[in-house]
């Protein structure tokens, strides 16, 4: 099965009721104003937000103005403006060409995928020919290390650690010597799970990720939010805190095998000028794909 | 919000007083933002809908003679019913029936469950005086029991020994035996999607084998609209008995709290507030009824603020504002009331709509400040201190000395006690109205 087709059978309970719900929205082949409070109520309930679900709904209204329209047309209306909205910051996610080792940092709440996508990172960069090591900066959580190395293990890469409760900042500065001087392509960073509003702690993950400008001035080359797609509206101060301290440059959606939606991302994306890079979609090495705007539009509608 | 929320609706009920009674037209508007309020808080979206109605109900040809005026009125019945809704205060866990008596922590992946296992077993030992084993059942993620092991040790309780390769049911069989000597069994449990069904059937076989006297689950505070749904999963495949809401230190504004209520209809028996041990607190309704209204924790402040202030001593400093008295010992037990009131940036957290500032503010710089201000007033005689018009130039260089900040620092307290002062003076002149206001322009909710 394709990653589209498990992501689309994973996302069918909501892609019924959005479609379902789009067929009721049209009275008499017009898109009218309680139809268009419909749709955006749909969206809301995608966790897309009140105002990005307004503004969706509003544009895709707009298109149809005074028009007969289908269920199908208007499908597909929402679809392409959801791709689109989705698009204006889309890249893929790449290992840049760098002298040195290329360094990614995996960033985010507690608890939201990120020990986890670094390990799946791994195995996905492995297999296209990186050579990737592992670097246990999360000193802080009981068991933290011990859950990467398993990670690196099924991923086939070598894992950095510390010392114990080494302050990771030095620990990050120490493994990206060692990852040159071991040839290593791309060095993939996990960190401490926190939440956006402990200053303290913000504050030393940006310590962190300025760190490593001293080893290579162009690093860190991406800082990635790792987002739980059940998370609500919280995700907003979420991304714009790790933006303001640890800069990020895109996000990875964990635990779109659920239910939830994730579709508060629509919003991060273009607030921030975020790119989605990846989505997680389950608990094993292969769940992890790369991330496409008409895909998962599709998949959602 | 709330904030905005109060004053749109000021406006809207300014032109209906004195017309007797509410009407369903005027609460059109008022209703439409109150429906933001909720969803921006991630209350779902069904649940938002029947609360709306139930106001509606409610308002509608209510009597606007009494002493409430219409926007107190709505705000009244929103809150009231966002109480009842959220249920009750204070609940105890249910174990002293049985001995062992069996806890089940349930829920999503990462939501919290191990740390909240953990927190529980602290609490029942240290407030219940029960001895406490922890076992986990968590074979799936890696090191999950390992991390269950280091938190039982925080916590001064013991974990089941981790046999590798043994299987769920098979553990939970060996906790039980091991668990005779014991007043609690804390099971940890994988987490798992609720629409994972092969999972969910080994949580109902846990369930099953273990006879639980308590089946918690445990959910993050800032879900989504996905919360209604997954609690409802849990909700017809055991019979929960409890919720915990992690992360309740995030800004969340916590709807889904009201998502786990309608959907088990179990009362919120703890808040998860941190990453320690420690960092469990007890539920109370109307504080996070008016933290999904976005006012804040308003309640524990007030209530922080009445426990180190006594009422003596703040109408004192009232009598002297008005008088236009403000001198550097009024300053010093001013900064240290705050203080035991703890730090700024958690002070911050507590208002409503200060939280990013909290944010924008170097907190820990503002505490040193107060550290650095404290030390230059306490370096001045009791006599300076009444007067600070005596502090001349040989004076303030012994106070830079004795404080071990610079003069230039003594010279900028100075400029803030004057500006502080006469600041004073025009408030004392200022009347209750114009008082009043000025909370209000800053956020705190009329009183
Ligand atoms: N179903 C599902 N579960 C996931 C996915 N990604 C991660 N998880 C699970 O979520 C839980 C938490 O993941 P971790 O990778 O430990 O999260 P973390 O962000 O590293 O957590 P902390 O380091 O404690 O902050 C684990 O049980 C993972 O198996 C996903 O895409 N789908
Ligand atoms: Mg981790």
């Amino acid at each position: 099965m394709s990653w589209f087709a498990r992501l689309k059978s994973r996302l069918s309970k909501s892609s019924g009721k959005i479609h379902r719900g789009l067929v009721s929205f049209v009275t008499g082949g017009v898109l009218d104003e309680a139809g268009r409070q419909e749709l955006e109520d749909t969206l809301i309930a995608a966790d897309f937000g009140v105002t990005q679900a307004a503004a969706l709904s509003l544009a895709v209204a707009k298109r149809h103005r005074g028009q007969d329209v289908s269920p199908e047309t208007l499908t597909q209306s929402l679809r392409d403006v959801l791709t689109d909205t989705l698009s204006v910051h889309a890249r893929p996610l790449v290992v840049p060409a760098v002298s040195g080792p290329a360094v990614f940092f995996l960033v985010g709440v507690n608890g939201n995928g990120k020990t986890t996508s670094a390990g799946k990172l791994a195995a996905y960069f492995q297999g296209l020919g990186v050579r990737v090591a592992l670097v246990a900066a999360d000193t802080f959580r009981a068991a933290a290390v011990d859950q990467l190395r398993v990670w690196a293990q099924r991923a086939g890469v070598p894992l950095y650690e510390g010392k114990d409760k080494q302050d990771p900042a030095s620990l990050v500065y120490e493994s990206y010597a060692r990852a040159k001087a071991e040839g290593i392509q791309l060095m993939l960073v996990d960190t401490a799970g926190r939440l956006h509003t402990k200053q303290d702690l913000m504050e030393s993950l940006g310590k962190m990720v300025r760190v490593m400008k001293k080893q290579d001035d162009t690093a860190p080359h991406e800082v990635i939010l790792v987002l739980d797609a059940t998370t609500g509206q919280a995700a907003h101060t979420q991304a714009k805190l790790f933006k303001d301290h640890a800069g990020i440059t895109g996000l990875i959606v964990t635990k779109l095998d659920g239910t939830a939606r994730g579709g508060v991302v629509v919003a991060l994306s273009s607030d921030y000028a975020l790119p989605v890079f990846m989505i997680g979609v389950g608990e094993s090495l292969e769940d992890l794909q790369p991330f496409d705007p008409k895909e998962y539009a599709e998949a959602l509608i | 919000m709330f904030e905005s929320l109060s004053t749109r609706m000021t406006g809207i009920f300014r032109s209906l007083r004195g017309r007797g009674v509410l009407r369903e037209e005027d609460l059109d508007q008022v209703l439409r933002d109150i429906r933001i309020a909720l969803l921006e808080a991630d209350v779902s979206l069904p649940l938002a809908r029947s609360f709306l109605a139930q106001v509606k109900a409610d308002a509608v040809g209510q009597n606007l003679i009494n002493s409430l005026s219409p926007d107190q009125l709505i705000v009244k019945i929103v809150h009231d019913h966002l109480i009842t809704l959220l249920g009750q205060q204070g609940y105890t866990l249910n174990v002293d029936k049985q001995k062992p008596a069996v806890v089940v922590f349930a829920g999503l992946q990462g939501s919290g469950k191990t740390t909240g296992a953990a927190k529980i077993a602290h609490f029942l030992k240290t407030k219940g005086q029960k001895n406490v084993l922890l076992a986990s059942t968590d074979i799936y993620r890696p090191a999950a029991r390992e991390q269950l092991a280091i938190l039982g040790q925080q916590a001064g309780v013991d974990t089941l020994p981790i046999i590798e390769g043994e299987a769920p049911l098979a553990i939970v069989k060996r906790a039980l035996q091991a668990a005779m000597a014991y007043d609690v069994l804390g099971i940890d449990t994988a987490g798992r999607l609720h629409v994972d069904d092969g999972l969910m059937e080994e949580l109902q076989s846990i369930v099953a084998l273990s006879k639980p006297a308590e089946i918690v689950l445990v959910m993050d505070a800032m879900t989504g609209q996905d919360a209604l749904g997954v609690a409802e999963a849990f909700a017809k495949a055991v019979p929960l008995t409890s919720l915990m809401l992690s992360r309740m230190d995030s800004d969340a504004r916590g709807g889904a709290a009201l998502s786990l209520r309608a959907a088990t209809g179990c009362p919120i028996a703890f808040l998860g507030t941190g990453e320690k041990i420690t960092d469990l607190t007890p539920f109370f309704p109307d504080r996070l009824a008016g933290r999904i209204l976005g006012m804040g924790d308003v309640v524990s402040l007030v209530e922080k603020a009445q426990s180190v202030v006594s009422e003596k001593e703040a109408r004192d400093m009232e009598k002297k504002l008005r008088r236009g008295q403000f001198d550097f010992n009024d300053m010093l037990s001013q900064m240290r009331q705050m203080r035991n009131m703890g730090s700024i940036g958690s002070l911050l957290g507590m208002i409503p709509g200060l939280g990013q500032l909290k944010e924008q503010m170097n907190t820990e710089e503002a505490n040193q400040k107060m550290r650095q201000t404290e030390a230059i007033i306490c370096a001045m005689t009791p006599k300076e201190r009444r007067d600070p018009k005596l502090l001349n130039a040989s004076r303030k260089i012994r106070i830079a000395k004795g404080s071990g900040r610079s003069v230039q620092d003594v010279n900028v307290l100075l400029k803030q006690h004057l500006q502080m002062s006469q600041m004073m003076k025009s408030l004392g002149r200022m009347n209750k109205h114009q008082l009043r206001q000025m909370g209000r322009s800053l956020g705190f909710p009329k009183g």
